[in-house]
């Protein structure tokens, strides 16, 4: 891909398959690891290829336990290396939870910096794919919440592309997040554009309406009502979070302050979540520019439903348009 | 009542009979889940484990050196006299740790007497090179690896989580989450691996991983017993066996001897004495070199006994038998090395009374290092959260620095 000078158009999916290959290109300390990552390329196909031209010591399957992986990872980062692990699905991570928290985020801090941790926990998240249990998860709280976690979600093919690379250049634990319902999505990769750095927001569309914030799968759903609103007069500013820890919501105070108004959408469930730390912290920094509390499309807090429900428990075009509504009614 | 003794080395691991597949000693076993055992048992368990043909010895109770086929070992007077300083001087430094905790100089203590030549032993068997992984009580090998005694003081006086340089020694910081260290030590070991490090050249490498009996029972060793075996890692790993986690007695965590689990994983597992020092010398020091010329991953089971409590907050009273500490104490590492020394003219009365204040001098630089350690300011809770600080954690420590601050200015002084 590298030295064509015309934008191809890839897929979320490629991008990230793309964005491996570069970083690995880039450092031979880079690894990737993880369940059927190897001669398979995951069950996404995310990681295809690489096994075949990186070779199966850089690219290997382990075996299947999501603790063996993290930690082995973290063994491996002590040693210098920089593992990029697969979790195959948002709600297998579980296993290997307690080494992200108890040990992933905290070498660098108890060791004051001698034990940087340079690892990268890809994870797919989110519902839409009329999965069984488990598949359709969106975690991403539990990481936000831990001290020492670096945590950003992908919306898009260019993003996954060089989101994927900084994450593997940052020296610290990055646990990075893909829309599963997303990966095939297309868009024109232009390797002349420079990226944005990676823990900075970015704001999508601008609007005077109401400003709505959102990351990961939800970010299209969120465009598109956008696309509809203007025909009902209505414009509104999209931000894309991309980081969700840090948070960078220097972008979202500045636009709620113009638009008074700020609507906030994930999948994940709403208590405790990313929405709502947004929610206090823009309550914090834009108090005296509120025209209107600011209001929430989640996913219900119950655990994901059947997959047959899940039209109606993922937030979707209407729910935001309805938010929109009841927004603008204070 | 049946039999509730811990498994011993001569219980067959081949399940062979009884309603649930139980070998016939075993019997009645695993129905018996009430938890009561008599001491006359418990003590029978204990033996078990400590005793018997399949434990490896080169150094009796008693003072007696004797041979095994398998682990012969070489040794000079001096270096005797060496394993032996060792031994004392970090019995020392452990009984002065508990004193200063009694005395409130430090939070907490995790006991290490009675498992100081396992450690030893553990800990000389390394080469430069190899890096250790420990658990918390692993204080003897620290000090092997040139880790100051008032290094591990930081910790349980909590001025620090582990301030000493965890890759220059060789010995990564403590890890107090049982057990997560079996698998970055594993990871470790595949790191070695993937960098040319196995062989017989004599920068070749190895790891070792320090855990309890009580550890076995958790995923992670498990699954550092997997990933090991399946990478061909060279990792050691180097079960205390100290026969109690916290109350909980070895049967409480399994019913086989610890050593033949290693069977099941595909790799060797091997049973040594871990109060003899020379024993736990000679066996890791085959088993570091088995692992850097790749015949990795290996299991030691050190069978030793906590003399101590658990830690400082821990009351063994509530749960060890009369008798049991009396039984172990005619077992005990330094005595029987200090026996040999004596016995065989390896050392003269100069070289222990020269000990014995070299031992009284380590105590005072320990305690008057201690009771000066300086508490770290607030701006230490902010301090290195991440290689790339994030505006999130210099904006709070910036506020609260501030809000700290303005009681000083207020009065003056703070």
């Amino acid at each position: 891909m590298a030295g064509t000078d015309v934008p191809q158009t890839i897929t979320l999916a490629k991008g990230l398959n793309q964005g491996l290959r570069a970083a690995m290109e880039a450092d031979r300390k880079v690894l990737v690891m993880g369940e059927d990552v190897g001669r398979l390329g995951g069950v996404f196909r995310i990681t295809d290829g690489l096994q075949k031209d990186f070779g199966e010591q850089r690219v290997f399957d382990t075996p299947l336990g999501e603790s063996g992986i993290i930690g082995t990872a973290v063994g491996l980062a002590v040693r210098g290396y920089r593992p990029v692990c697969e979790i195959q699905f948002d709600g297998f991570v579980f296993p290997g939870f307690d080494q992200i928290v108890s040990q992933l985020a905290k070498l660098h801090y108890r060791s004051q910096g001698k034990l940087p941790m340079p690892v990268v926990v890809r994870i797919p998240h989110g519902g839409g794919i009329g999965a069984v249990e488990h598949h359709s998860e969106s975690p991403e709280s539990y990481f936000a919440h831990t001290p020492g976690l670096k945590v950003v979600a992908c919306a898009n093919p260019v993003d996954a592309y060089w989101m994927i690379q900084q994450a593997i250049a940052c020296d610290d634990p990055v646990i990075f997040f893909e829309p599963k319902r997303r990966y095939w999505d297309k868009a024109p990769l232009d390797l002349a554009m420079p990226p944005l750095p990676l823990f900075r927001s970015r704001v999508l569309r601008t609007g005077t309406t109401a400003t709505v914030v959102t990351y990961g799968p939800t970010v299209r759903t969120v465009l598109d009502a956008a696309t509809v609103a203007e025909q009902d007069g209505h414009t509104l500013e999209v931000i894309d979070l991309r980081t969700l820890s840090p948070l960078d919501l220097v972008p979202v105070f500045d636009s709620v302050r113009r638009t008074g108004r700020l609507i906030c959408v994930s999948e994940a469930p709403s208590e405790v979540s990313l929405t709502s730390e947004v929610a206090a912290r823009v309550s914090q920094e834009c108090f005296y520019s509120l025209a209107a509390p600011v209001l929430r499309v989640t996913g219900f807090d119950t655990p994901y439903p059947p997959a047959k429900c899940e039209e109606d428990y993922l937030p979707d075009l209407d729910r935001v348009l309805d938010a929109v509504d009841r927004v603008l009614a204070y | 009542m049946p039999s509730r003794n811990p498994p011993s080395s001569h219980s067959s691991p081949v399940p062979v009979a009884g309603p649930v597949g139980l070998p016939d000693s075993l019997v009645g076993t695993a129905m018996d889940i009430d938890g009561s055992h008599t001491p006359e048992q418990v003590i029978a368990g204990l033996r078990a484990t400590s005793e018997g043909e399949d434990l490896v010895q080169l150094l009796t109770p008693e003072g007696q050196r004797v041979s095994h086929p398998q682990f012969e070992l070489e040794i000079s007077p001096a270096e005797l006299q060496s394993l032996y300083r060792d031994m004392v001087l970090v019995r020392r430094a452990d009984r002065e740790a508990k004193a200063l905790q009694r005395q409130g100089e430090l939070g907490l203590w995790a006991p290490l007497l009675g498992q100081e030549a396992a450690q030893i032993g553990a800990g000389r068997a390394m080469t430069p090179q190899d890096m250790a992984f420990p658990s918390y009580r692993e204080h003897g090998v620290a000090w092997c690896r040139g880790v100051d005694p008032t290094e591990i003081f930081g910790i349980f006086r909590g001025v620090d989580q582990g301030s000493w340089d965890p890759i220059g020694t060789g010995f990564q910081l403590y890890t107090i989450v049982i057990p997560n260290q079996c698998l970055h030590a594993t990871g470790y070991a595949m790191g070695q691996r993937l960098d040319g490090k196995i062989g017989d050249a004599q920068n070749a490498e190895a790891t070792i991983c320090f855990f309890g009996d009580g550890a076995t029972s958790q995923g992670d060793v498990h699954e550092g017993f997997v990933w090991a075996a399946v990478y061909d890692a060279p990792v050691v790993f180097f079960c205390q066996n100290n026969q109690w986690a916290i109350s909980a007695s070895l049967d409480r965590q399994t019913r086989v001897p610890l050593y033949q689990r290693a069977r099941g994983y595909g790799f060797p597992g091997i049973r040594v004495d871990g109060n003899d020092v020379l024993a736990t010398l000679a066996v890791t020091r085959w088993a570091l070199r088995e692992c850097r010329t790749g015949n990795g991953p290996i299991l030691i089971e050190a069978c030793t006994y906590r003399m101590d409590a658990h830690t400082t907050s821990d009351d063994p009273t509530r749960y060890q038998v009369a008798g049991e500490l009396e039984e172990w104490k005619l077992k005990d590492p330094l005595e029987r090395l200090r026996v040999h020394l004596v016995r065989e003219g390896l050392a003269e009365s100069e070289f222990f009374d020269g000990l014995a204040a070299e031992a009284d001098e380590l105590a005072v630089r320990l305690r008057n290092y201690c009771i000066s350690m300086p508490a770290p300011g607030p701006e230490r809770i902010f301090s290195k959260v991440y290689a790339e600080p994030t505006p999130t954690v210099d904006a709070e420590r910036d506020d609260y620095l501030a809000y700290h601050a303005s009681f000083t200015d207020v009065g003056g002084a703070s």
